[in-house]
């Protein structure tokens, strides 16, 4: 890790917790988009939301920008299409049936300090450093 | 359009280009920061560091407010119970995180990349999320006939 490699990261830490924040205090809701996700194809109970599409299509545009005139970073997936349904039908199950990924837990439930994110963060954290471990060291080539 | 849609808007942009910018999106990046076993890179710990700061300066800020700009009262969930439902869902999504570098913003975040790597693992996950909804409803129509 060289001496400036650290600054790509913590500036793209802070217009994440930047947008957190906002949609915080503007919308007074969680930035989790495991759950705008869910809302705005209305599979949280509540019907479509217009917030969690607004957020979604915010995200690729964004992302998009950013690409384009900010940082142009090559994407790099060694897994195979199996792995790819399996890990996705996994993500989209368990931040359901957990009530939040690395954005609802990680970034807004650490940063009010509920009990919930903190174990949730904990376990799904080091869940994936154990599959990592298994998939790279241990039963190689599978990942 | 209302201000709460455009609110909505703007901090997708905001996550979009911060998931960018920190490489967050970048699968290889993500599984290399999960390899503490192996080759470890930290420099993803600076991404969940530098979300937390204005992360948690908003939410000490909500304690002396009594409602959002543009809402009339807050949405953040409230429950305190640790039950088998937070961890089990946790632990299959480290599990999924795990097996490919890809949690749900950097999933729909690199669909605008085109590469259909990332377009098959965010189907899979809106199926997963899916499939979820079907359980749910499912349980919660038996606790209406009961």
């Amino acid at each position: 890790m060289s001496q400036l490699s650290y600054i790509w990261p913590l500036s793209g830490g802070l217009l994440i917790g930047l947008s957190a924040a906002l949609y915080l205090l503007l919308d007074g809701r969680v930035a989790g988009i495991s759950g705008l996700v869910a809302s705005a194809f209305g599979w949280t109970g509540a019907g479509v939301s217009p917030l969690g599409i607004g957020f979604m299509g915010g995200i690729i545009g964004g992302a998009g920008v950013a690409f384009a005139y900010i940082r142009h970073a090559e994407l790099t997936i060694s897994s195979s299409p199996l792995l790819l349904i399996a890990g996705g039908l996994l993500v989209g199950f368990g931040t359901r049936l957990g009530s939040g990924c690395t954005s609802g837990h990680g970034v807004c439930g650490l940063a009010r300090l509920s009990p919930r994110s903190i174990v949730a963060t904990g376990t799904f954290m080091a869940v994936a450093a154990l599959t990592v471990f298994v998939t790279r060291h241990l039963i190689g080539g599978v990942a | 359009m209302s201000n709460r849609i455009l609110a909505s808007i703007l901090c997708g942009i905001l996550f979009g280009i911060g998931l960018v910018v920190s490489d967050m999106v970048n699968p290889a990046r993500v599984i290399a920061f999960l390899d503490v076993g192996g080759n470890w890179d930290p420099s993803l710990a600076f991404v969940m560091g530098g979300a937390l700061i204005p992360s948690s300066i908003a939410y000490a800020i909500k304690r002396s407010r009594s409602r959002p700009a543009l809402d009339t009262q807050f949405h953040v969930p409230t429950s305190r119970s640790i039950d088998t439902k937070l961890v089990l869902g946790a632990a299959l999504f480290g599990l999924g995180w795990g097996l490919v570098g890809l949690c749900p913003g950097p999933a729909i975040a690199s669909l605008v990349t085109g590469r259909w790597e990332t377009a098959l693992f965010a189907a899979a996950m809106l199926a997963g999320m899916f499939a979820y909804r079907i359980v749910q409803s499912g349980q919660s129509t038996q606790l209406q006939l009961r």
